[in-house]
């Protein structure tokens, strides 16, 4: 049996422990669902700037809602902490355990990640509701080709966070503070995936920017697949902005199996 | 009064151990200020978007809303550097039952957690909030009043102490739920609302942050004050508000304290 179909029958099992262990912690859980606030504290703001100066960049008040519930579901949806873990499981020296585990340690990490999503999805239903009950359908993409998008955007959204999180924490076999590398990363992504605002609304403003900003892998966790959902791309656009996202998460794999083999070369465990 | 001089003295050890332990951390220096820095301009971006939109919001025009940006930057540095590290540390020693060590010292227990650990390379958010509102005034054109300065310096103490108090609260739940790490985060995202003014809530949710969650004690009013746009009557509620909250949290801290039995018993 060679190691593909190995790993491929061990998968459903690393999910089912990670799904018990989510279980194990639900009322964590909750309470981290419950922190992420940030769409709503900008929701508060864009709502009544629209309220009194009217749409901006044609976002009304009630596309303001749709498209921060939006932000918060698939902020929850494609979330990952691969770099806490790293980080901390290379100090503590439990990293030696993952590698001496007949299984790639990526793939059991991403195995602990995916694993969150259900019960993620469950828990942010009721905002999803909301959403629905306050725009109405018509604010929403019709076309199920457009959905499959979304599913694919989504998906791709949680590739691109859970690569990227990798390439950080294995920087850790390199350096002492990886965790800072990645609150840059999180600044970044702050200011650049459409998670604080729309990027629509610098179109008129910073039109160099707001093109840069369309290819640049932030737009693509966050921008585009909200977007997707709320129905502002046709099928042409879609597909293209889905052909960019998927050569982003090709790019950043080839970057992490190259990072990871060199950390490999180099690792030495702690308290040998 | 030998007891005051004790606990001044007690708090400039605690301090100069936290200040040897932050000098060991060099690179987190330049780190955090870069951070500081960054993530006080990102505050301001969704602000100027917003200039090119409406005059003014709720009452707020752009350059009083960047000094209010300014106020949270800097309370939020004094919440990071001095107040959740030391009270983070605590919930690991209740569920680690490391806390009996500190219950048996000859000090008060709520003096010595709350002081037990300070990130002192936090001072650089709050000198980039000073520079974020020396920005505001200077898109104003005017300096603050100095009785303004005062004013507001008085608020900031209560807001600190409104900030102190919830986290007593916060941790004083960790008595009867251990694990509350993330309680402790869910309160610092709450947090994050009061960069904008509480006026443009609406409802309930603004007399949540108003009194429950006194978020409008702790950067609204006191930039108000800066700016001179806060009634007396409101300035002396708040500074009330603030030490009711900080009788409140004392009293359920002793209480909570009565309840603990170590974590193996």
């Amino acid at each position: 049996m060679n190691r593909l179909t190995h790993t491929l029958r061990a998968y459903p099992t690393l999910l089912r422990i990670g799904f018990s262990e989510m279980l194990a912690y639900r009322a964590e859980m909750l309470v981290w669902i419950l922190s992420t606030t940030m769409p709503l504290v900008n929701l508060a703001l864009w709502h009544t700037v629209a309220a009194q100066g009217g749409p901006i960049a044609g976002y009304g008040q009630s596309q303001l809602i749709g498209y921060f519930l939006s932000a918060f579901i698939v902020r929850q949806m494609t979330g990952s902490w691969v770099v806490y873990e790293m980080n901390q499981e290379i100090r503590a020296g439990k990293f030696s355990m993952r590698l001496l585990r007949p299984i790639h340690p990526l793939i059991a990490y991403s195995a602990e990640n995916l694993a969150a999503i259900p019960l993620r999805a469950v828990l942010s239903l009721p905002v999803a509701i909301t959403m629905l009950a306050l725009v109405g359908g018509a604010g929403f993409a019709r076309d199920p080709v457009l959905w499959l998008a979304v599913f694919l955007s989504v998906f791709g959204a949680w590739l691109i966070n859970f690569i990227v999180m990798a390439i950080l924490g294995a920087c850790g076999f390199f350096l002492e503070s990886s965790l800072s590398l990645m609150y840059v990363w999180q600044a970044l992504f702050f200011g650049l995936s459409g998670y604080l605002f729309p990027l629509e609304f610098m179109r008129d403003k910073a039109p160099r920017i707001y093109e840069a900003l369309h290819l640049m892998p932030f737009y693509f966790q966050t921008g585009f697949p909200i977007e997707l959902i709320l129905g502002q791309h046709d099928r042409a656009s879609a597909f293209r902005g889905l052909a960019i996202e998927w050569a982003w998460i090709a790019g950043l794999m080839i970057v992490l199996l190259v990072m990871w083999r060199a950390a490999m070369r180099r690792w030495n465990a702690y308290g040998a | 009064m030998a007891r005051r001089a004790r606990y001044g003295r007690l708090l400039w050890i605690q301090l100069r151990t936290s200040i040897a332990t932050s000098l060991q951390y060099r690179f987190d220096f330049v780190v955090e200020g870069v951070m500081g820095v960054v993530f006080a301009l990102l505050a301001l971006v969704p602000l100027w978007v917003f200039r090119a939109n409406v005059r003014s919001l709720e009452g707020w025009s752009f350059p009083e809303m960047v000094v209010l940006v300014g106020w949270f930057t800097l309370l939020k540095g004094v919440l990071d550097g001095a107040v959740q590290p030391a009270l983070v540390e605590v919930v690991a020693k209740i569920r680690e039952g490391t806390l009996d060590f500190v219950l048996l010292k000859p000090a008060d227990a709520q003096f010595l957690i709350s002081t037990s650990k300070f990130e002192v390379w936090k001072i650089l958010d709050v000198m980039t909030g000073i520079g974020v509102c020396s920005y505001g005034f200077y898109s104003l054109g005017r300096a603050p009043r100095i009785e303004h300065v005062a004013v507001a310096a008085l608020l900031l103490l209560s807001s600190c102490l409104v900030l102190y108090a919830m986290w007593i609260l916060v941790v004083s739940a960790a008595f009867w739920v251990v694990r509350l790490d993330n309680l402790a985060y869910l309160f610092i995202s709450i947090f994050d609302f009061a960069r904008w003014p509480v006026t443009i809530f609406r409802g309930a949710l603004r007399v949540v942050f108003t009194f429950v969650i006194p978020l409008a004690l702790m950067t609204t009013y006191p930039s108000m004050a800066l700016l001179g746009k806060l009634s007396p009557l409101t300035g002396v509620l708040a500074i009330g508000g603030s030490l009711v909250f900080a009788a409140l949290a004392r009293l359920v801290w002793v209480r909570a304290i009565g309840r603990y039995t170590s974590a193996s018993s």
